[in-house]
């Protein structure tokens, strides 16, 4: 019944939704941003662990829709192990994915975050899947505030 | 029911044949805005075509021709919600602007340090934010009466807020949110009966029932044309003709004055005092075409038809497992606010608009009723004159899917 919705929709984005990873609170997290999507309500909040410019544990909390929950959740998953800059190059190759600025996007570079491609088409969504994103951006800049898509 | 018949409704509006995605249009955001007749679209091509030019301002034959039809649907206006003059009905950009030319004129020329404004816990953002605005500049405070998980006003409460300090009262007739229909009414009573003025939001109201403002006795009424079938960027601000006499203007311009020096200015009658500049003509008379439609129909008719929809949805509704309904007031307009288990509504929204179905998802600008069910967002089906049990039923098994695929 949803035929149209296959690109935005993938099996993976459901598993994730269904079964977040690495959703629990962090204690004694070095970096702790929350993140919100005043238009929707989307609401998280990010933990990290570093060791140097090393990010050794990612985590989160909060609510949101399917596509947040699963960007935020694969988004976890891939940074461990990440350097700040390798982290922060990955968050400029998924706007692009996202926002569709790059004609030929290097979706292998993007490994299982590709999954999440198809909401360039849906601009009302594009926010939902950068939420979590942003807000990496925001922690590793050690901005204290809150952060907003807005 | 007498002469009602949503077909023939429906092939009056053009949009409605539009294919969404390649699926039939069903359309379901009506609280937010709805949908034109051709009349209206009519009405506007003909006024651009034949009859333009600005009002109240030109000898010549156009601008004649302008100004008798835009008084004309001036007169519409207060015969649609029976108010006793013309003079009490003036035009502003819709029920945010109104409220804010309330706010600014009648408030701040009577609303004091230490005053209150009491409005209720499921007002919409543009029935809160002037107020603050307000209190912020007045030292005025703004009060909450409460409601019950019903989303009912609780009235009790109301009436306890209700005290000396209070200065105005100003309420939502029916919560674009939940669908509740306030007991105004008693409402105006009570605080009449302690002197103090009431304003009703009637934004969503007004396309779903007869409004009589000279029954009601409130003394502000606003709407918005765009929710009555009308155009956007149009509105009205109905007000006691003595309350209005009393008040400042808003703004300062062309149309609102009688004399001008650079001395001083003496300011034009009711209702232009508070129409300075030239206005949304084409809109102005588009919504007066929008009103006859309305008239020629019945809003009675209209009323019975959309209380069958919303009784036929809500049973339905009902019978999907992991739906609940977020507003199940005993008097209640045509408006399904909802949440599925662990289905966001932005996901909902997305999923149905797939199918060719229009509904609105997020806080419908009412923060602080979301905030009250817990929720962050809901999604809301909300039915006009021109919906049928069929779209009804496309929603349902749209929703019924949905679940199945997210599992
Ligand atoms: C209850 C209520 N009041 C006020 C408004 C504001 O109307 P507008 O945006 O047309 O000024 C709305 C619109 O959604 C509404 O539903």
């Amino acid at each position: 019944m949803f035929e149209d919705l296959r690109d935005l929709y993938q099996e993976v984005i459901f598993d994730h939704n269904r079964n977040p990873r690495n959703f629990r609170v962090m204690e004694n997290a070095d970096r702790q941003v929350e993140g919100f999507n005043p238009l929707c309500g989307d609401r998280l909040t990010l933990f990290l662990k570093m060791d140097g410019d090393v990010i050794t544990d990612a985590s989160f909390q909060g609510s949101g829709c399917a596509i947040s929950t699963a960007s935020v959740s694969l988004m976890t998953e891939i940074v461990k192990g990440k350097t700040e800059a390798e982290a922060e190059e990955l968050f400029t190759k998924f706007h692009e994915m996202t926002t569709g600025k790059e004609e030929h996007i290097n979706l292998e570079a993007l490994g299982k975050l590709a999954v999440l491609a198809g909401v360039r088409e849906y601009p009302a969504r594009v926010k939902c899947a950068t939420l979590a994103w942003h807000t990496l951006d925001a922690a590793l800049k050690n901005e204290a505030n809150a952060i907003s898509t807005e | 029911m007498s002469g009602f018949d949503v077909n023939k409704i429906r092939q009056d509006f053009p949009i409605l044949a539009e294919k969404i995605r390649g699926k039939d249009l069903v359309y379901l955001d009506n609280a937010a805005t709805c949908q034109k007749p051709q009349a209206v679209i009519d009405s506007i091509v003909q006024l651009y075509s034949h009859d333009y030019a600005n009002i109240h301002r030109g000898v010549h034959t156009l601008s004649v021709r302008s100004t008798d039809k835009f008084e004309a649907a001036r007169s519409k206006v207060k015969s649609f919600i029976n108010a006793a003059s013309d003079k009490e009905i003036i035009f502003v950009r819709g029920a945010t602007e109104a409220i804010n030319l309330v706010a600014q004129t009648y408030g701040k020329a009577n609303i004091k340090a230490g005053d209150e404004i009491l409005i209720t816990a499921m007002e919409h953002h543009s029935n809160i934010v002037p107020w603050q605005m307000l209190c912020e500049q007045t030292g005025a405070v703004l009060k909450v009466a409460p409601m019950n998980h019903k989303g009912e006003l609780i009235y009790s409460e109301f009436e306890q807020l209700l005290g000396d300090k209070t200065k105005l009262v100003s309420v939502v007739h029916m919560s674009n949110a939940l669908g509740t229909i306030n007991p105004v009414k008693k409402i105006i009573a009570a605080a009449h009966a302690k002197g103090i003025p009431v304003l009703l939001d009637g934004a969503q109201a007004i396309p779903h029932m007869t409004v009589d403002v000279q029954e009601l006795d409130c003394d502000f009424y606003v709407f918005s044309g765009h929710k009555l079938y009308g155009p956007s960027g149009i509105g009205v601000l109905y007000g006691k003709q003595s309350l209005l006499e009393a008040m400042p203007p808003y703004q300062g311009g062309g149309d609102m004055i009688r004399k001008v020096t650079f001395e001083e200015t003496e300011y034009n009658t009711l209702p232009y005092k508070f129409e300075a500049g030239t206005p949304a003509i084409a809109d102005v008379i588009a919504l007066g075409a929008a009103i006859d439609y309305l008239v020629a129909i019945g809003m009675e008719n209209i009323a019975a038809y959309e209380a069958e929809l919303l009784d036929y949805a809500t049973a339905k509704a009902k019978q999907i497992e992991g739906l609940t309904i977020i507003g199940e007031a005993e008097e209640k307009g045509a408006i399904l606010s909802f949440t599925l288990n662990k289905i966001h509504p932005h996901d909902i929204g997305t999923m149905l608009d797939s199918l060719g179905i229009a509904i609105r998802a997020g806080h419908h600008c009412a923060m602080p009723v979301m905030d009250f069910y817990g929720v962050p967002a809901t999604a809301r089906a909300s039915f006009a004159m021109y919906n049928t049990k069929q779209e009804i039923d496309v929603l349902m098994a749209g929703i019924q899917s949905l679940i199945e695929v997210f599992g």
